[in-house]
């Protein structure tokens, strides 16, 4: 270690190790310690903030602002229209345009979102669920008609359509089909684009919906198996797509449950892949995963102490060896993040990164008496969640995520969790600082919030009438017909029928309905 | 807050709650719902995707004396503002309570677009049931 840059020294200088302790170390089976060797020794997490708001023109220009910052992915959030598949000029979209994310409604805005980007130099992150197949098309075909080939692309596709009906409730078709979708994705990008991750199996939006972390864990592991059933199911070998399967938590207030959190998935999955699944390829059994920052933890009140909230949130994330972060911006609960906010929250990723040494060896935390009991005991009890499930399913992960969601199982599990706790917190027996204890000090003066205008919603719609008059109708309907075409047949790939119809510029919400005649429409039971 | 007596009052509130529109983020709405509920009151639930037809239907099928709608993605001030017209157009004389992410910059166009009260994040269980009885209260 001598000849050693300053890097791996603490601050007094003291050398230090890429790992303590015994085995199985990080990068060695089940992965408890992480996936690699010398985790951020080599290479750092990826610090990718999520943004999108008002057309795709002001999202680009987002886009910039952060890779010029330092960032190095790029991750989109879309508006609710798009979200959900209709286009922004359908009576669904009034009001909701631009708003919580960037307005998609044809290839051409695609275009526009990534203008003056290297495709083919960024990775890419696309929150979209529904209508996710149609979205990945956009970019593939936004990739080659600007000259990068599709098989360069890096990115992740959300595309995990389970935690809809669980959690975020983003969903279109019913289930079964939608999985149909999800599979196709994972054949289509297993085949020609091998950079790229099909599914990005959440947690978070389950935890954001008022889960406890077992519930989030237990939850996301068993839909990620699902996955894996109905991948194979379809076809396909599991040590070709499963290599490619990302994960993606929320990290909480609570450090150390956070961290036997991450660390038990790793070994779950490891375990569950080689034994029940049959996988050999090592790739094929390191969980790598994505972390966002509680957004739920977050206060109206006080909001820069959430800047405190959540610094601590991503340190968890990265003691418990996350591939990737993206950290809250402190204004969350007040409106859609600011500049500002943004920045600070991304340099706070700076700090634990170049300022606290946490990376200057693999896994800091193994061996704590306290961490490794609460690896442990999470992971029991996940595996009670997933032994329920299983009974559902009669053997089936699959059958059983499916009957939890048509019973309403899963959302009545996670609504209990809520309200449990929002009853602690308004009994004060539990402290939320700047809510029910500490609570002088507010300025609501002081605030400067992101506003989106109307006028986001009027230039969309403009630009959507562009769009439709430039483009050859018959060439549309002609795609749109293949598109329902195969969609009739179950074991057809719909991706080279939906790549033909966004080539043509059909709207994401005309392949919807397209899609929709054919699958039919999900209604939830409500229940609360 | 009431006592649990309210379950013997001859006429609890009847509230309607809903997500207007397509967000689906529903944990607030349904930990009102429950607090609501706790608090005496009747709850009708409609869940999501409503429209303001679907909610004008319920509250005119189920009597309701409040409306309740629930947003977090910054539609409030167009979506809140139609639900209380719709209302009104109906012939409707119930007050329409705004839960979610609503700037207080937003607070005083709400209150002059008619929007009866806003609940925001951290609202106790104490404030909501006040909140939707105070709005009750306003019926003529």
């Amino acid at each position: 270690m001598d000849d050693q840059d300053h890097r791996f020294r603490t601050l007094s200088g003291i050398p230090v190790d890429p790992v303590y302790g015994d085995g199985p170390l990080p990068g060695e089976f089940p992965y408890t310690r992480g996936v690699h060797a010398d985790m951020y020794r080599s290479r750092l997490w990826t610090m990718r903030m999520f943004a999108g708001f008002g057309t795709a023109t002001d999202t680009n220009a987002r886009f910039r602002e952060l890779l010029a910052a330092g960032g190095n992915g790029l991750s989109t959030a879309f508006d609710m229209p798009t979200l959900m598949g209709r286009d922004s000029d359908h009576d669904w979209a009034l009001g909701e345009v631009g708003r919580a994310g960037v307005a998609v409604d044809t290839v051409e805005d695609m275009t526009d979102l990534f203008a003056g980007i290297d495709l083919g130099a960024v990775s890419t992150s696309m929150t979209i669920n529904g209508p996710a197949p149609i979205l990945l098309a956009m970019y593939v075909v936004v990739a080659e008609e600007g000259g990068v080939a599709r098989g360069q692309l890096g990115g992740t596709l959300q595309n995990d359509i389970l935690k809809e009906y669980q959690a975020q409730k983003e969903y279109i078709f019913p289930p079964r089909p939608s999985v149909r979708l999800v599979t196709d994705t994972m054949a289509f990008t297993t085949a020609e684009m091998p950079r790229w991750n099909p599914v990005s199996i959440s947690g978070y939006h389950i935890r954001e919906a008022g889960s406890t972390a077992v519930q989030e864990l237990a939850f996301t592991l068993a839909n990620g198996f699902a996955y894996v059933e109905a991948a194979v199911a379809a076809g396909l070998d599991v040590d070709d797509f499963a290599p490619r399967l990302s994960f993606f938590f929320n990290s909480h207030n609570d450090f150390f449950e956070e961290v036997g959190k991450f660390r038990a998935a790793r070994r779950i999955w490891a375990r569950w892949m080689r034994d029940r699944y049959g996988a050999t390829d090592e790739r094929s059994l390191k969980l790598r995963f994505h972390t966002q920052t509680a957004g739920v933890s977050l206060t109206a009140q006080q909001p820069e102490v959430n800047i405190a909230r959540v610094a601590i949130q991503a340190l968890a994330g990265v003691l418990g060896g996350t591939q990737s972060l993206h950290t809250d911006s402190f204004d969350e609960a007040l409106a859609l993040p600011s500049e500002e906010a943004v920045r600070v929250a991304l340099r706070t990723q700076q700090v634990i990164a170049h300022e606290t040494g946490v990376v200057n060896t693999a896994d800091p935390l193994g061996g704590s008496a306290y961490v490794e009991w609460m690896t442990d005991e999470v992971e029991r009890r996940a595996e009670e969640v997933f032994a329920h499930l299983e009974d559902l399913g009669e053997g089936s992960l699959l059958e059983g995520v499916y009957a939890g969601i048509d019973s309403g199982w899963f959302a009545g599990e996670i609504a209990d969790a809520a309200y449990r706790y929002e009853r602690e917190v308004n009994a004060g027996e539990r402290i939320v600082v700047g809510v029910n204890e500490f609570t002088e000090g507010d300025d609501p003066e002081s605030r400067r919030l992101l506003r989106i205008g109307q006028d986001t919603e009027d230039l969309q719609r403009k630009r959507l009438a562009t769009v439709k008059q430039a483009r050859d109708e018959a060439a549309v309907a002609a795609t749109l017909a293949r598109v329902s075409a195969d969609a009739a047949q179950p074991t057809t790939n719909l991706m080279p029928a939906l790549l033909d119809a966004v080539r043509a510029r059909a709207t994401v919400g005309e392949v919807v309905d397209t899609l929709e005649a054919e699958f039919g429409t999900w209604v939830e039971r409500a229940v609360i | 807050m009431n006592d649990p007596g309210d379950l013997t009052d001859p006429t609890p509130v009847r509230v309607v709650l809903a997500k207007l529109g397509l967000d689906g983020h529903d944990r607030g709405l349904k930990v009102v719902a429950r607090m609501l509920r706790d608090g005496g009151m009747e709850v009708v639930y409609l869940g999501l995707r409503q429209t303001t037809d679907t909610i004008i239907d319920a509250v005119e099928q189920e009597d309701a004396d409040v409306v309740g709608i629930s947003m977090l993605n910054a539609g409030h001030l167009t979506l809140g503002p139609r639900m209380v017209e719709a209302l009104a157009d109906a012939g409707l004389d119930v007050p329409v309570v705004i839960g979610g992410i609503v700037p207080d910059e937003d607070r005083p166009a709400m209150a002059a677009a008619g929007v009866a009260g806003v609940l925001g994040p951290g609202a106790s269980a104490d404030e909501v049931v006040a909140c939707v009885r105070a709005a009750a209260d306003t019926r003529g």
